[in-house]
């Protein structure tokens, strides 16, 4: 038998989720337990799924090196087409959205066609996107808010999953919650095997297993806490699963497709990716248009929420979702960054935003306190890479 | 005038613990050129910057002796102040701003405190181009209008400016041709008479055993020896003798049982523009052919149009209009786009790897699989991690880049080892023609040594390489047989047996007499 290789887990890696555990610790103890309620856990999924879904497009762009300042204009474009086909021309829920998500991919296109294709920046761009896109909301909605809208669309914001009550201590816990906390547990526990698997079988080294195993109780930890107390509050919300599947998709794309590597080699060094091969007009292009149609799923969701298109939707949304990226170790001149760190940067600035209004903070001087948090984050992460140099 | 004019004594510098310089002594006569010789990471970057001050006085051990007197430098600011100025390998010039302007920058020119005088600027930027020979131009065009060559001579007039006493030249005629080289090294010359003292860092030892007076050799970070012009031997193989620790018998490792076969590579009439003006022919009906397992070079001077060729051959990457026609084993094929290229077996490596070549902050093995992921490590766009890590470290071994892991990031390796991950990367898509342009650039001795052994590993597999480059004894080492370039055109064909500088030199010479008639 060859002698086994271990290596240590690279904390760094995950600096920003204990970040994110210290937050919520943090706000538990100031808000009296308030902010790890059913009902607030839920709120934290609620409030924050947008934000989620347009950091995972986001993070693509900034990839790239770039931003896209119009994502909450377009999110509200998207969300206002979806209302006006239903309250006005009464169509099915189910034609509004495929509406909705097309002006996302207009929107996408116009937004990639003008950077890949004509070379015009895409700080530039999207901001003339931004700008049209407001303005069109505004016009379409003739600045009046347009509602309410179906139940049946209203459930993609503010639905759950069917449930399966049972008794359980003084109230009710849903079935369905904790056999997906079950099923993530083994799938986990399934995958860390295999992972050790494959390193004994190439030779890699593994990380030590007591590291491992107090990793993966943390995060089984955090699971079933997560799970039990949606369970018992209404079961799992519609949204929860739409940001899953996308946060899903996207971190596989990024980490293991030729077509994520294709993006970060372009944010790296466009033009050695280039000489290597890679359309870079193309990822750029596809990018943007993504970005797009996320931006219009975004709006979906969030006028789902309301059960309403408000043409100030998504005021500002652009410079969370960007935030999310930078908080989540993306690097502002492109080539690093991850979709988990991304989401996770999401979470850090809503788990803030969550707590001070717990405390009844004002949310002017919320905005204080999430800019002191971005530029800390990002100071943090540029000095630990300085000293490694 | 043998009076000395620096002394640097016991000089120690460690970078977290690990000592990048260990006793170093270095001692320069007033008015003479004294070069510092010894492999890429061997200390002599790191000894001109604790001279300069960019180490400051406090971060190492040991003395600075500068015109009989103790110093302690805190800044590069200080050591102007006593009239020692560095030029580094990157030009530190802006772009956009004049020539004049650039000769001043951080010496402005002043009336009133803070207000230019552009009077005084304008002359003064002339006088000091003067004794640079660039008396011809024109001090308020934008720097970037001149070429590299004529830039590196700005930076020499920028330093003269500052009332230079010690000039310290890091690599300067690095991305020089022959001819830029010849006329720095003369200005170098000029200067000394002058009464200014030079250090030159450069790897090109026939530049030095020409200009220097003195040599000093560190290797490991220690001082080996100083060789004196007229004491020492002064050829190149002595002084490689002191870089490398033993005798690099033969530079150019011999290729043995090679065959070389069928023509598998073939350029017919091609022809290029300038992609910025349509009516500027670039290259003019070039033909050329490559057989397998024949290392090929294309000679000439910088601005012939050999990596303007090799770029647009390899996915129209260079120019406009192109016409012509790229064969592979007899067959006609698309160059159109890389990917194109790269399916049809061709490779190229650029001559800057750092710009065109490598992903500095990604790591080994993502850069190794760069151009090949698509093809060789991924099913259905879905990328095999397994096999990624594999190849990456088979590549690695065998062809020894030096490093503890293949996830270290490709900007923390040396010259020579980021050169090795450009060849991997491009061995990786199996080409069956590989166009290596300045494949040694600013890589030391012994890196050069491998990679020439590489070279010879792809000729015996069947390859054809095509090696491009500027310095002529490589070609000459290396190349079965040599296509000479001049303004666009082959100027000339040379056999091995032909093969000598002096017929490169005379094919360029023949062919600009044959354009005058």
């Amino acid at each position: 038998m060859n002698k086994k290789k271990t290596v240590n887990i690279d904390l760094k890696q995950y600096m920003m989720l204990i970040a994110l555990i210290v937050i919520f610790i943090l706000f538990y103890v100031l808000s009296g337990g308030t902010n790890a309620s059913p009902t607030n856990i839920n709120n934290l999924i609620m409030q924050n799924g947008y934000v989620v879904i347009l950091a995972t497009g986001m993070l693509l762009c900034v990839l790239t090196g770039n931003v896209d300042l119009g994502v909450g204009s377009v999110l509200a474009l998207a969300g206002a087409t979806a209302g006006i086909m239903m309250v006005d021309y009464g169509s099915s829920p189910v034609v509004a959205i495929l509406a909705a998500l097309a002006v996302g991919l207009v929107a996408g296109v116009f937004a990639g066609f003008f950077i890949a294709f004509l070379d015009i920046p895409p700080f530039v761009v999207t901001l003339a996107t931004m700008l049209m896109g407001r303005g069109l909301t505004y016009t379409f909605l003739q600045a009046q808010t347009k509602g309410p809208l179906p139940d049946s669309y209203a459930q993609i914001g503010n639905g759950f999953l069917p449930t399966v009550t049972i008794n359980f201590g003084s109230g009710t816990l849903d079935l369905v919650c904790i056999v997906i906390a079950a099923i993530i547990t083994v799938l986990l526990i399934f995958s860390e095997l295999k992972t050790i698997k494959t390193n004994n079988k190439y030779g890699f080294a593994n990380i030590k297993t007591w590291q491992l195993i107090v990793k993966d109780a943390i995060v089984i930890f955090i699971v079933w806490f997560f799970f039990y107390k949606l369970g018992s509050y209404h079961g799992i919300p519609v949204q929860l699963v739409i940001m899953a599947v996308i946060v899903g998709i996207y971190h596989f794309i990024t980490s293991r497709t030729v077509a994520g590597r294709q993006i970060y080699a372009l944010g790296g060094n466009a033009k050695a990716a280039r000489l290597s091969g890679i359309n870079t007009r193309k990822v750029f292009f596809w990018v943007y248009t993504n970005m797009g149609v996320l931006a219009a799923v975004a709006g979906i969701v969030l006028s789902a929420r309301n059960a309403s298109a408000t043409p100030k939707a998504g005021d500002g949304f652009e410079l969370d979702a960007i935030g999310s990226c930078y908080i989540g170790g993306a690097a502002a001149a492109g080539g690093v960054g991850t979709i988990i760190g991304a989401v996770v940067g999401a979470f850090v600035m809503g788990i803030l935003n969550n707590g001070m209004s717990l405390m009844g903070m004002s949310t002017d001087f919320q905005k204080v306190v999430k800019g002191i948090v971005l530029l800390g984050a990002v100071t943090f992460d540029v000095l630990s890479h300085r000293k490694k140099n | 005038m043998s009076d000395v004019i620096l002394e640097m004594n016991h000089i120690t510098k460690k970078f977290s613990g690990v000592k990048a310089l260990d006793d170093v002594n270095l001692k320069v006569k007033r008015g003479e050129i004294h070069a510092l010789c010894g492999e890429n990471g061997a200390g002599k970057s790191t000894l001109m910057n604790v001279l300069s001050g960019v180490y400051p006085y406090g971060t190492y051990e040991g003395d600075i002796i500068y015109k009989g007197e103790k110093c302690q430098f805190h800044k590069i600011k200080d050591s102007e102040h006593k009239g020692i100025v560095i030029i580094h390998q990157e030009l530190a010039l802006s772009p956009y701003l004049s020539i004049a302007e650039n000769v001043f920058m951080s010496n402005e020119q002043t009336t009133v405190k803070g207000v230019i005088d552009w009077k005084k600027t304008r002359l003064d930027a002339r006088k000091m181009l003067e004794k640079v020979g660039l008396e011809d131009e024109d001090v308020d065009a934008p720097i970037n209008s001149l070429g590299v060559g004529k830039q590196q001579l700005v930076e020499i007039a920028k330093a003269l400016a500052k009332q230079v006493d010690l000039l310290i030249l890091d690599e300067p005629t690095a991305a020089l041709n022959d001819e830029e080289s010849a006329q720095l090294l003369e200005i170098m010359l000029n200067l000394k008479k002058q009464g200014v003292t030079c250090i030159i860092i450069s790897h090109k030892l026939n530049e030095i055993s020409y200009v220097a007076d003195a040599i000093t050799i560190i290797r490991d970070g220690h001082t080996i020896e100083t060789l004196v012009k007229g004491k020492d031997e002064f050829s190149e193989d002595r002084i490689i003798k002191g870089m490398v620790g033993r005798e690099l018998t033969n530079r150019y490792p011999e290729r043995t049982d090679c065959k070389i076969g069928d023509v598998i590579f073939e350029v017919k009439d091609w022809n290029v523009y300038n992609p910025e003006d349509a009516s500027r022919q670039m290259l003019k009906n070039i033909n050329l052919k490559v057989r397998a397992g024949e290392v090929v070079g294309l000679a000439g001077l910088m601005g012939a149009g050999r990596t303007e060729f090799a770029m647009s051959v390899f996915g129209h990457s260079y120019g406009q209009k192109i016409s012509g026609k790229v064969l592979m084993h007899g067959k006609e094929v698309s160059t159109k786009t890389v990917r194109e290229a790269i399916k049809h077996k061709i490779a190229y490596t650029s001559e800057d790897r750092k710009t065109y070549g490598l992903v500095l902050i990604d790591d080994i093995k993502h850069n190794m699989t760069m151009a090949a992921l698509r093809d060789h490590y991924s099913k259905h766009g879905v990328v095999d991690k397994n096999e990624e890590i594999v190849a990456a470290e088979e590549y690695r071994k065998r062809i020894n880049v030096k490093t503890n892991s293949i996830n270290q990031p490709v900007g923390s390796l040396s010259g020579g080892n980021q050169q090795k991950v450009v060849l991997a990367k491009w061995m990786m898509t199996l080409p069956d023609v590989l166009i290596l342009d300045e494949p040694t650039r600013g890589i030391d001795v012994g890196a050069k040594y491998e990679i020439y052994c590489v070279i010879n590993e792809l000729a015996k597999a069947g390859k054809a390489v095509i090696v491009i480059s500027s310095e002529m004894p490589e070609v000459i080492g290396t190349c079965d047989r040599v296509y000479v370039l001049n303004e666009g055109k082959i100027a000339g064909e040379l056999s091995k047996a032909e093969l000598s500088q002096e017929r490169i030199m005379q094919c360029i010479m023949q062919d600009n007499n044959r354009k005058g008639e």
